[in-house]
């Protein structure tokens, strides 16, 4: 048998480079084998392990023709200070072969907090755009065709508000509701987990969360209604297979929700989309997107019994990792960020947002963003890496390498079960744990030298303060409460009163009434955001976390 | 001598904390009592904490841009309860240009992206009072 040969002359050339390695010593902390061959692919099935792009289980893309078609969307997340500067930025973007819009907003309107409330001191318009009513969504979008355009939107607990918004901006340019494309985040389990902008307690968060899936399968057809994210998992430290299993156990959680409250898995599944991180290490990456198709598409079909192609199929907005960005010379930024996007690519990503050089520091100028999509453009035109389908497929290490992935977070959703779930694991502290001893040894492995981050423990040099950051003008707090005043001096405060009343009582009712019919009357009358998620906040509470450390 | 007692926090409305969290628990190894308040703190809870916890050093975090008006509040509102003798440090994403400013405001120290835990044990060791 041929395996036998092979194991036979794999064994004299592991035993030829063991007996040299005391003259040929090899570096240190290595963490894969030395080399791949199909001996660590025993069971290796094309058909069920891969299958064809386009087909379960997905493991090589979820298109047919991938890249050849069509080029992933290059989505670059911006946004800050007035909707009139973010504006401007997005414009310049579309302008500049960006494909899709990401908007970024502050933490106040994350937080479902007006620019003027106490608790939005210092924040307003930082580290995005401070929308506090559908006045400022309308100069947000202004000349800018949302028949035309897809946006994704980070926004998670008060998702139903911002979604209402750009309903009600597109109703105004005549677009209707069922012609609009983008996601909104939506994603409040890992709000909880790793990112922190969550308001309400789990229960009435998931009621939000499926009745926005609800109103979008009849209404917004096309949005996709929940980006589950790994991204900022690995931000707070996890690894590769943390990131996709803690991620899919959110996942199933949403599912469970949305089938509890009654609907069908093919209604609302083909609409989940997920985000995954592209990190450093490009072939780990590019088998964490290999192996997390092919765990979802397993998920929806067996345990879910889905029977639509699309509710299986795992579609993801990458972005390239923030957090290995540094601050120490930051022009070596951009070439990390070129690794991280062809890993990305190779990995078989729906659409793109890369990191500026300067993000280590501050928040990104229209220079270095303008090299950031350049970068994706380098990838997209000139690599090659997009010319052919899943090019790393059938390479011994990253099929290994895939399966290894996979069986981990196999692993992770079992234990996660056996904790009775995603949000169960969540309100335990479980995930939180798990993700905090990662990053702290990663933070160990890099001060003691195990690990060498270029510029930062390795090849230091002296270099004088950076210059040319982005500022965020400390007016745009004062900016806001004008626009604010001015807005509640000009609407029909009665209607408002009367919209908010009436979502106050529909809040209080069990979780077959929909509340975004309500909100979008509320949002219509001009409502401040920070009204609406106050009436919310009433009755449904805050959440409050516990740390463990 | 007793312990030296750490509140590590993060005022405003950031959620990241895996620097907070990493540096809370470095602290702790190296032998410190470490107290962590979690994210989404006001100025006015951090001193208030500080106050009960009867802290030696303050560490705040922060990565959203507000450390400007949050982390001199901060040391502000710890003077008017009387802690004229705790060590205020920070750090996060925080320009170059922006620590004297914080300096002048009575944040003894600023440490950014890249620092090593180590070197702000050192200098907890060498300089609280």
């Amino acid at each position: 048998m041929a395996n036998d040969t092979l194991k036979a002359g794999f064994d004299a050339y592991m035993a030829a480079v063991e007996a040299k390695l005391s003259k040929n010593p090899e570096r240190t902390n290595l963490e894969p084998n030395r080399l791949y061959t199909p001996l660590d692919v025993p069971e290796f099935d094309y058909e069920k392990d891969l299958g064809f792009p386009g087909e379960y289980p997905y493991t090589r893309g979820v298109q047919p023709t991938m890249y050849r078609g069509r080029f992933w969307t290059m989505r670059m997340y911006a946004g800050f200070s007035t909707a009139e500067e973010s504006n401007k930025r997005y414009r310049y973007l579309l302008a500049n072969g960006g494909s899709g819009l990401s908007c970024a907003f502050d933490l106040p309107t994350q937080i479902g907090y007006d620019s003027t409330d106490p608790m939005a001191e210092g924040e307003v318009g930082k580290v995005g755009v401070a929308i506090d009513s559908l006045a400022d969504m309308e100069i947000l979008f202004d000349q800018i065709d949302l028949a035309k355009v897809s946006t994704s939107m980070t926004i998670n607990a008060p998702a139903s508000v911002l979604l209402c918004m750009y309903i009600a901006v597109a109703e105004k340019q005549g677009v209707s509701a069922d012609k609009l494309r983008g996601t909104i985040q939506n994603d409040i389990l890992k709000e909880y987990s790793a990112r922190g902008t969550y308001i309400f307690p789990p229960k009435p968060s998931m009621r939000l969360i499926t009745n926005i899936f609800e109103y979008c399968a009849k209404n917004v057809p096309l949005w996709n209604t929940i980006s589950i994210s790994g991204y900022h998992i690995r931000e707070a430290g996890s690894t590769a297979a943390q990131e996709i299993a803690f991620t899919i156990a959110d996942g199933i959680a949403y599912v469970e929700a949305a089938l509890k409250a009654g609907m069908d898995i093919d209604a609302f599944a083909g609409r989940l989309s997920f985000f995954w991180n592209a990190h450093n290490n490009v072939l780990e990456e590019v088998a964490k997107f290999r192996a997390s198709r092919r765990v979802w598409a397993k998920v929806m079909k067996e345990r879910f019994g889905a029977k639509k192609a699309k509710s299986m199929m795992l579609r993801v907005h990458t972005q390239t990792a923030g957090s290995m960005l540094t601050a120490q010379q930051p022009n070596n930024n951009i070439v990390r960020v070129a690794l991280q996007t062809a890993a990305a690519v190779m990995g078989g990503t729906q659409s793109l947002h890369t990191n500026s050089k300067d993000e280590a520091l501050a928040l990104p100028t229209t220079e270095s963003v303008t090299i950031a999509l350049r970068t994706q453009q380098i990838v997209a035109y000139e690599s090659g890496l997009a010319d052919t389908v899943d090019p790393l497929g059938g390479s011994y290490y990253v099929e290994a390498l895939t399966n290894k992935i996979e069986a981990e977070c196999w692993d992770y959703i079992k234990k996660i079960d056996e904790i009775g779930g995603a949000p169960e694991a969540i309100s335990k502290g479980y995930i939180q744990k798990e993700i905090q001893d990662s990053a702290y040894r990663w933070q160990m492995d890099v001060e003691q030298g195990r690990r060498i981050i270029v510029g930062v423990n390795k090849f230091q040099q002296e270099e004088a303060a950076p210059t040319n950051l982005l500022r965020v003008d400390g007016s745009v707090g004062e900016l806001q409460r004008k626009k604010i005043e001015a807005l509640k001096a000009k609407r029909d405060n009665a209607k408002v009163a009367e919209t908010l009343a009436a979502l106050k009582i529909a809040a209080g009712e069990d979780e077959s009434t929909n509340l975004i019919p309500l909100i979008l009357d509320a949002v219509k009358a001009y409502a401040t955001e920070g009204e609406i998620c106050g009436v919310l906040r009433e009755v449904f509470g805050e959440f409050k976390s516990h740390v463990a450390l | 001598m007793a312990k030296v007692r750490i509140l590590v926090a993060k005022p405003g409305l950031d959620g990241h904390d895996r620097g907070a969290k990493v540096v809370a628990r470095a602290l702790r190894d190296a032998g410190f009592e470490v107290i962590y308040t979690g994210i989404r703190l006001t100025p006015e809870q951090i001193a208030e904490s500080a106050l009960q916890e009867d802290v030696n050093v303050v560490a705040l975090s922060l990565l959203s841009g507000a450390h400007n008006t949050l982390f001199p509040k901060v040391v502000e509102l710890l003077k008017a309860k009387g802690m004229t003798d705790v060590m205020v440090i920070g750090g996060g994403v925080i320009p170059e240009s922006d620590i004297p400013g914080l300096k002048a405001a009575g944040i003894e120290a600023v440490f950014t992206p890249g620092t090593a835990t180590t070197e702000i044990v050192k200098y907890i060791n060498e300089h609280v009072k």
